[in-house]
């Protein structure tokens, strides 16, 4: 059973539709004993991470993810919920975030070295570029994957971005260390390349093994 | 970077998709999830349900649709048509769809668009703008009610407007190309495009494979929209990528 995190924002139902078309239990809760206990976890979002960030510590979510990351059972974040993963975002005069994977959310800068403008936010297609093998990746080819965002993810941890996408900058596109993954992108709105990264951390949950 | 996008447009009338008539070889060619699945299959990036139910039965039933739809498919879209009220927007929402567009109820109270963006991020808020050139002004005029009433905004300034009070993305409708197949209109989906920070998606007039290619290129519009050529086969999604990526717009 993965639980689908339910703090008040975010489009619940296009990941739980997801997770149906590929048979897997889910349960949308925003209660501690059915968090701790689900086999899997998913942060889903939208909107303004500080308003997020404000919710999950107000109604003591953000503590119980921490114990659920720390637990060793798998935890995937998707667009703002990958976000809200690393440990700080100058969203909105700044804000501190769950801290489970080093970094930082940083605007995109919407204007080039060269001083030329661009489009902020990052909407639409976008080619995923496959750097690290991980079990979140696995039988993902290189395709392409729907993003909407306005900030993106900054880290000296090279380590954990498993896949990136150009968009003048390099946006951390699927990042995970140990347990923990994320992605910038909506893999439940990015056709069979988004839907083969769900049923991987689908089997990471029913495998049941501790990653950490 | 960013590949373009190709948008079918789909009509929807009291749960039905209305001018789908050429899909003989659906099983129910009015049924908006099967459509739907076609489209994707064929390589559609994005698809938008316009409403055009006169019941109030009809907008019940659309979120019936979006929800039929949203089980479905794992590519985003966009409903319009009868949203007025941060209400609707949530029904719509919460059924399924990724994103609402507003078109004369953001033109009557703009502070809807702000209302939207606040709960649901701006990446949710469409703002649809049908666009004619005016004469007199000599720039183009932001016409409301599917057409019918000219308002005081010229649309560059609309735009603009629309943006900084949290719109999304514009989905811009050329009136004076729209439904004459010569193509997209290119002067002024680039003047738009090039006026507002946000995605543009040009609208009206798509004829064939080569306006796609124009549009993109000349217009530099970020996504295109099309019904008729889709809907009556005159071509497909799948062959106008092959086309316009052949002239060098970059397509997934």
């Amino acid at each position: 059973m993965i639980a689908i995190i339910d703090y008040g924002m975010g489009n619940l139902f296009s990941v739980s539709k997801a997770l149906e078309r590929l048979g897997e239990p889910y349960l949308i809760t925003n209660k501690k004993d059915e968090i701790l206990l689900a086999d899997g976890v998913i942060v889903p979002g939208v909107g303004a991470i500080s308003d997020a960030m404000r919710l999950l510590n107000e109604t003591g979510i953000a503590d119980v993810l921490r114990d659920y990351a720390a637990s060793g059972k798998p935890i995937l974040g998707i667009c703002l919920g990958m976000q809200l993963l690393f440990e700080a975002s100058e969203e909105n005069g700044g804000c501190r975030g769950l801290g489970l994977l080093p970094g930082t959310v940083v605007k995109i800068p919407g204007v080039t070295n060269q001083g030329e403008m661009y489009k902020v936010p990052h909407m639409g297609w976008n080619l995923l570029q496959l750097r690290r093998q991980s079990p979140i990746l696995k039988d993902v080819e290189e395709g392409f994957a729907y993003f909407v965002h306005s900030y993106y993810v900054t880290t000296k941890t090279d380590e954990i971005i498993l896949a990136d996408s150009l968009y003048d900058v390099c946006v951390p596109a699927v990042v995970g260390k140990n347990n923990v993954f994320g992605t910038q992108f909506h893999p439940e709105k990015s056709s069979m390349t988004g839907m083969k990264i769900l049923e991987n951390f689908t089997v990471l949950v029913s495998e049941g093994v501790s990653l950490k | 970077m960013l590949t373009k996008r190709i948008i079918p447009c789909l009509d929807v009338k009291e749960g039905r998709v209305v001018k789908g008539i050429q899909f003989v070889q659906l099983r129910d060619a009015g049924d908006p999830v099967e459509l739907a699945r076609f489209y994707d299959e064929q390589g559609a990036d994005e698809l938008v349900f316009l409403d055009i139910s006169a019941s109030h039965e009809g907008r019940k039933t659309m979120v019936d649709v979006v929800q039929a739809v949203a089980a479905e498919l794992a590519i985003p879209f966009t409903v319009g048509g009868g949203i007025h009220t941060l209400d609707d927007m949530k029904k719509i929402l919460r059924a399924g769809a990724d994103k609402v567009s507003l078109n004369t109820a953001a033109v009557n109270r703009p502070e809807l668009i702000t209302e939207g963006a606040d709960f649901f991020g701006a990446q949710c808020m469409v703002v649809a703008v049908d666009a004619k050139y005016d004469q007199d002004c000599g720039t183009w005029v932001v016409y409301t009610h599917g057409g019918r009433v000219k308002t005081e905004w010229k649309v560059l300034d609309w735009v603009k407007e629309a943006v900084r009070r949290g719109a999304g993305e514009i989905l811009l409708t050329s009136m004076d190309c729209d439904g004459e197949k010569k193509g997209f209109d290119i002067a002024l989906t680039k003047a738009v495009s090039t006026a507002v920070t946000v995605p543009v998606i040009a609208s009206g007039g798509a004829g064939g494979a080569s306006h796609f290619s124009d549009i993109f290129l000349e217009g530099k519009a970020d996504a295109a929209l099309a019904a008729s050529i889709f809907h009556y086969k005159e071509t497909s999604v799948a062959e106008v990528k092959a086309y316009i990526k052949d002239k060098g717009v970059y397509v997934r």
